[in-house]
This record gives C-alpha cells, structure tokens and sequence, in this order.
C-alpha cells in the first residue's frame, strides 16, 4: 500500500501546477478552451443523446414528434400561404411550393433550435455548473449537437422529397446546402455562446431571444421570394442589410440547392454574388465565434455563483 | 522524500454580489443607483493554503463561514476575486451526489453521464460498470428510469459512481456516507481504502466526530479567515469553544430580551414572585456554573487518577434569584469532545431543592474505568424543561492512567480464555485462564 502511496506522491511531484477553473487570456485562453471542450467531447455525446432521449421519453411515439412539428408547420404554410394567399398560384407562382417553404423551413429550424435552447442552456443546466467543474462550454454545444441531429433527419425527408417529386438536385447543388449549414452553424454557434452567458446574468435575454426568432423568421425568405423582396425596398441599403442576415443567406442557399423547379435565375432571380456574400459572411460568422466564446469564457467566472 | 503540494492557494479572497434586483426592468429603472441595490460581502479573506499529497484535511466552523466557498474556489467551480488557486493531478469534485442525474435517464445510462462528468471516458466506465453496479446494490434496478428510484437507490448509486472515479484529489462536501448503516460503512471503508493509496481528501463537514477520525489535518474556518490550521484534536478544541461561546451568548441574548419583555409587563416593580409567575421564566432567572473540581478517594483535589479510583466532581453553581427547578448535570468528554459519560439529577430520578444564591454539588464516582488518556470534566446547570442554563466548558482537564492493554474510552480487565475443543465422549480439558502481560504496554 506505501507502494502505492509513494507511486502516486512521484507522479505527482512531476506534474505541474495548473490554475482551477477556466484560463484567462485571449489567445491562449481560446486554445485552453478547445482542449477543455476535446478533453469532454465525450461527455458531449453523452450530454447529446441526454438531450435527445429525455426530450420525448415516456410518449409513445418518442421522437417522430421532432418530425411531425415541421411537416405541420408545412401544412400550415402551404395551404395558409401557398393556397390561400396565392403563392403558389397565378403568374408569380412559386413552383413546388412545398419544397421550396421546406428547404427555407429546415435551416432556419437548424437556427432558431440553436438559438432558443441554446440561450437557455447555461441555466437549465444549473445543476452542474453550480456543483462540478467542465469546461461549460459543452452545454451549448450539446444544443448544437442534438439540433444537428434533428437537422439531418429534416434533411432526409426534404431529400426524399424533391426524389419524390422528380426533380434531385445534382450532388453540385448540393455543395450549396453544405455551404449554408455551415453558414448557420458558426453563426447559431457564436449567438448560443454569447446570450447563454448573458442570460445567466440577465434572465430577461431568454424572452428576447424568442421575439427576435419570430421576426427573424419572417426576415428570411423561407415562405415567400426573395424577388418580392427586391421589388418592394428596390436596391440599396436596404438590401444590402437584408443580405447581411446570415440566415438569409443559409436560406437562399438551401433554395438553390434543394428547389430545382427554380433554377431559371430569368424567372427566379437570386441575388448576385450569393457564394461571395456567404464567404464573407462565414469569415465574419467565425470572427463573432471567437468574440462570443472570449465573452463566455470571461463571464463564466461568475456562473456558479449567479445561478 | 516529502509530499508534492496537489493544492496552493495563495492570497485567495472571495467578494459575493447580492443583488436585490434581478430583471432587466429593474436594473433599467435603478440604472446609476446600482450600488444602493447591491450588497457585498467577503465570504473568503486572503486564504493562503497548500495541501500536501496523500493528506486528509477537514475544513471545519459554523454554518456560513466560507468552508464550502473554499472547497468550491479549490474545485474551480467559483474564481477567486483575487489570489490563485492551483492544483496539480487529477481533480474530482463530490460537492453533490447525484448532480448530473437525469430523471428520465435509466440507472445504466446515468452512471455513464455521471462518470463522464466527473471526468472517467467511457472505456474506464466499462471496465468499472460492474463494480460500480455491484458497490451501490441496485443490480435490479439498473435499467430503470432514476426518476423512480427511492431517494436511498438515487444517493447510492451516485456514490457508487463518485467513488470509481480514479481522483488524486477528492472533493467532499458532506457526502462522506450515505444511505442505510451498512452501506454507510461501505462508504467510509472505501474512504479509507482511498487514504491508503495516497489520495489527497479534502472534506466540507459538520461531523465533527468523522474529522477527529479521519483526518490527519483540520482547518477551522471563521468569517472567511483561517483561525487554525494543523491537528485536528486542536482544531476541534479551538472549534467547539467557539461553539460554546456562541451558545452562551444565545442564551445570554433570549434572556436578556425575555427580561426585558417582562419587565415592560410587569412595570417598575419585579420581585422574584411576580417573574416566577409568568410565562417565560426559564429564561430570566440567570445561573453560572463556576467551578468545578475534582477530588481523589483521599478527599485531596486532584486532577489526574489511574483507572479505577473513586473520584468526586464538586460543581459549584450561583444564581441570580431562585431557581426551584434546576437540573444539575455532569459529564465526561474525551479530549476530541465526544461524549464518554454524561447524567444529571434528572436521569437519576433526583429532585433538588430550591437554589438562591452560590451553592455546591459534589457527584460520587466510584472506581471510574476510564482508559488511558486526557479527558475532560464539564458541569452544566439547566432547568427542569431542559433549558440549558450554563454549561462549564471546555471542563476541568482529567488524566487517567491505566495499563494500556487496550484502546477506546472503556478499560476493562479482560481475561482471555484457552479451551482446547471437546469431542463427544472426552472428559473436560482444564481450561487455560490467561490476563495480560502486566510489563507490556501497547
């Protein structure tokens, strides 16, 4: 047994000093970070399928509701929308309709779960973050991982789908879906950071986040046409702000990648320059990251004790 | 070869912000008056601290003097407002059994959360599943929804799982043992069996009793400031001297509160039969302890004796007024303040007389067997509803000598008794009566 004892002391002895808790500092503070998050990307999945198995536990058809949530909502904008307002009637028809609502409908779903469960994420988990030390960086990432995982299921469907009504898109096209979901992600990524550490302070944020998920939905193209848009605030500022939107953007790329049936840029314009816009906006996305995980990190200092 | 140091904390302090408010609203409308809305207090001043490896240190004091602050800052959970906390080695945190259960989750699949929590990947999990199951007893159970289990099922399993953590230092904030008597024993063998392979313990508790045994360290916390750090048995007298100074200035307070209530009632004049008569009067009346000596068989004061002997315990009491139905109380502490033996006039069916003014008691002992050590002698005068009145701490010091053939407070002259086995048939062996060897000693 003084066998051990003495192993142990000697191990130890060659170890270093390391601070407890999270590392200041902004660079060597974010690689300290990743390598706190690598050392739990167990825990992650773990935390991931946590997320994924209580949410429908106990209902008999467990996690078919993720899917029927969308299709529902689909409905509802086909027929209110398609049918009842006209979009997808008369000479600015938008063809196939419901896949085009769909490809909008699934990223911005990616979005707004991040955003929404995300924000809240830090506090429902309170539990821990009072009691033990991880990096806490892997609740809001536990949210990204099971909103990615009701994602691909969505994408699944929208894939049968366009197979279904006979048009799939060529593998090029979908190069742009690739492009928007990673769009979506830096951006959802860096949002869940920064206002999960703000609402542990602020509880308010929370509610925020859900008013500004309702107008962002209707600030996305997702149920009408990006077309409409330009004839009505015509060029300038305006567009360039609507252009900003990195969810605009993610949407108009699913559209080109999934809605064949509006591939004639004369019928159906888009807006120039689309992969430019999103290059740019992915470098922008990954620079906010970095600032929003650097917030995170300075304020979770403070979490255990605010909560 | 001396220990590396596994935990340095230098110059730590700790500031809590209480806000009062919490919204945004709130915070809008206070806007630039903030600091009216927010009270600040340190829960931990300048903390400087190290650890050494394969140590077991209790961090002991009353109830908001920073204990788990401190072990919190150790575990990296809360920054200190300034200072350093280091640790060096594998760290885990028990600061709550169970934390990351989920209640839909099944037993099965909270042990590997938990586990993956506390930092074990999951192919230590597997190799150490059955153990953990095997530990908390719930075989039966595993697949079942946590949410369902009793609360004794829940802790157990948690704890399985806490202790199959491979940590060279262990956090413990008053989870030491839980569940029924058995598995409690489990529990403390397995903190043990941790001592013994050199890992550092450190633990938050009240159970005074559990520091003297385990630890070889304690540290007395008060109002954020270290007031004693190194042997227990120390830490323990300096602790519950504290404790005893607070109790009496509670009972001094309510007296004094209680006096003046009656005194507002009764007007100007309060004889002693106008405070007897009313409600609350076993608070006004005052009453001391002040000595209390010790005498051998021979009638000399004495304070130590070999086991054995006769002794009396003369308490001398004084009161303010007349106290008609007191109690009168004597006990005998082991030097780690656990209780040896206690009575009182009350346990032994007496009633004594009315007492005015300063008198004396003297309790007979005859031939006390105590073991070998330092004990102390304490009186405490109470009332007959069980008020504690005073009590005499920390004692009169007693040493008692006794020939070391045992441990624990008892000295019992024990014989041991050799008899060979008998088989049907033979007649009776003679048996080998044999006492301990009187020129040994442990």
């Amino acid at each position: 047994m003084t066998d051990l004892r003495e192993q142990r002391a000697i191990r130890l002895a060659t170890l270093p000093l390391v601070p407890s808790g999270p590392r200041s500092g902004f660079i060597r503070g974010t690689a300290a970070s990743a390598r706190g998050v690598w050392q739990y990307r167990e825990l992650l999945g773990l935390l991931v399928r946590r997320e994924l198995k209580s949410r429908y536990k106990d209902s008999v058809l467990g996690f078919v509701w993720s899917l029927i949530r969308p299709l529902a909502l689909l409905v509802v904008y086909v027929v209110a929308i398609g049918q009842f307002l006209g979009a997808a009637r008369g000479v600015s028809a938008i063809p196939e309709f419901a896949i085009y609502v769909y490809s909008g409908l699934t990223v911005w779903q990616l979005f707004s779960e991040i955003l929404g469960a995300g924000t809240s994420s830090i506090v429902s988990n309170g539990g821990l973050v009072k009691k033990i030390y991880l990096p806490r960086e892997v609740f809001p990432l536990a949210v990204i991982g099971s909103a990615l995982f009701n994602f691909i299921i969505q994408l699944l469907i929208l894939l049968a789908a366009t197979f279904i009504s006979g048009s799939p898109p060529s593998p090029g096209r979908l190069l742009w879906a690739v492009g928007g979901t990673a769009l979506v992600l830096v951006w959802a990524a860096a949002f869940a950071f920064a206002l999960s550490a703000i609402n542990v302070y602020l509880r308010d944020v929370a509610y925020i986040v859900e008013i500004i998920l309702m107008f962002g939905f209707w600030l996305s193209p997702v149920v009408y046409q990006w077309s409409q848009v330009q004839n009505s605030i015509g060029g300038g500022f305006l567009e360039s702000a609507f252009l900003a939107n990195p969810v605009t953007l993610a949407v108009l790329s699913f559209h080109r990648g999934f809605w064949v049936a509006g591939s004639d840029p004369l019928k159906y314009p888009q807006p120039t320059g689309l992969g430019e816009h999103m290059l740019v906006s992915v470098l922008v996305g990954l620079l906010a990251l970095w600032l929003a995980q650097r917030l995170f990190a300075r304020l979770q200092s403070n979490f255990a004790q605010e909560l | 070869m001396s220990a590396p140091v596994v935990i340095k904390v230098a110059g730590a302090s700790k500031r809590f912000i209480i806000r009062k408010e919490k919204s945004l609203k709130e915070r809008v409308v206070n806007f630039g008056r903030s600091n009216q809305h927010k009270d600040d207090f340190w829960a931990l001043r300048d903390i400087d601290l190290e650890i050494r490896s394969g140590s077991t240190v209790g961090l002991i004091g009353p109830n908001g003097s920073g204990k788990s602050t401190l072990l919190k800052l150790i575990g990296g959970i809360l920054q200190p407002t300034s200072g350093t906390v280091e640790h060096r080695g594998r760290l885990a945190a028990l600061l709550e059994l169970g934390a990351g259960f989920h209640p839909d989750l099944t037993g099965r699949e909270n042990v590997y959360l938990n586990a993956s929590i506390l930092g074990l990947s999951t192919k230590q999990t597997n190799q150490h599943f059955d153990a953990i199951v095997n530990f908390s007893g719930i075989e039966p159970f595993i697949d079942t929804q946590v949410k369902f289990y009793s609360s004794g099922m829940y802790v157990r399993l948690a704890f399985a799982v806490a202790v199959h953590v491979d940590p060279d230092v262990l956090l413990v904030d008053e989870v030491l043992a839980v569940g029924d008597e058995p598995f409690q024993r489990k529990c403390m063998d397995r903190i043990r069996e941790f001592q013994s392979e050199g890992r550092t313990i450190i633990v938050v508790t009240h159970a005074l009793d559990q520091v003297a045994d385990l630890c070889d360290r304690a540290i007395v916390l008060e109002n954020g400031v270290i007031q004693v750090d190194g042997d227990p048995m120390e830490a323990l007298r300096h602790l519950r001297a504290d404790f005893q100074t607070m109790r009496q200035d509670e009972i001094d307070r309510d007296r004094a509160t209680a006096a003046a209530a009656v005194a507002a009632v009764a007007g100007v004049q309060a004889g002693d039969a106008t405070l007897a008569a009313l409600p609350a009067p076993a608070l006004i009346a005052g009453g001391r302890v002040v000595r209390v000596t010790l005498t051998s068989a021979d009638g000399q004061p004495t304070n130590s004796i070999t086991s054995g002997d006769d002794m009396a315990v003369t308490i001398e009491v004084e009161v303010d007024g007349t106290v008609r139905d007191g109690v009168i109380g004597l006990g005998i502490d082991s030097s780690m303040g656990q209780t040896v033996y206690g009575t009182n006039t009350k346990m032994m069916g007496l009633k004594l007389p009315a007492i005015t003014g300063g008198t004396a008691f003297t309790f007979r002992l005859p031939s006390v067997r105590l073991n070998e050590g330092a004990y102390s002698v304490i009186g405490a005068l109470a009332r007959e509803g069980g008020v504690e009145m005073h009590r005499f701490q920390p004692g009169t010091p007693l040493s008692v000598r006794a020939d070391r053939h045992s441990v624990g407070f008892l000295d019992v002259h024990t014989e041991l008794i050799h008899t060979e086995r008998v088989e049907p048939g033979d007649s009776a062996p003679d048996a080998l009566v044999l006492t301990a060897d009187p020129t040994r000693s442990l």
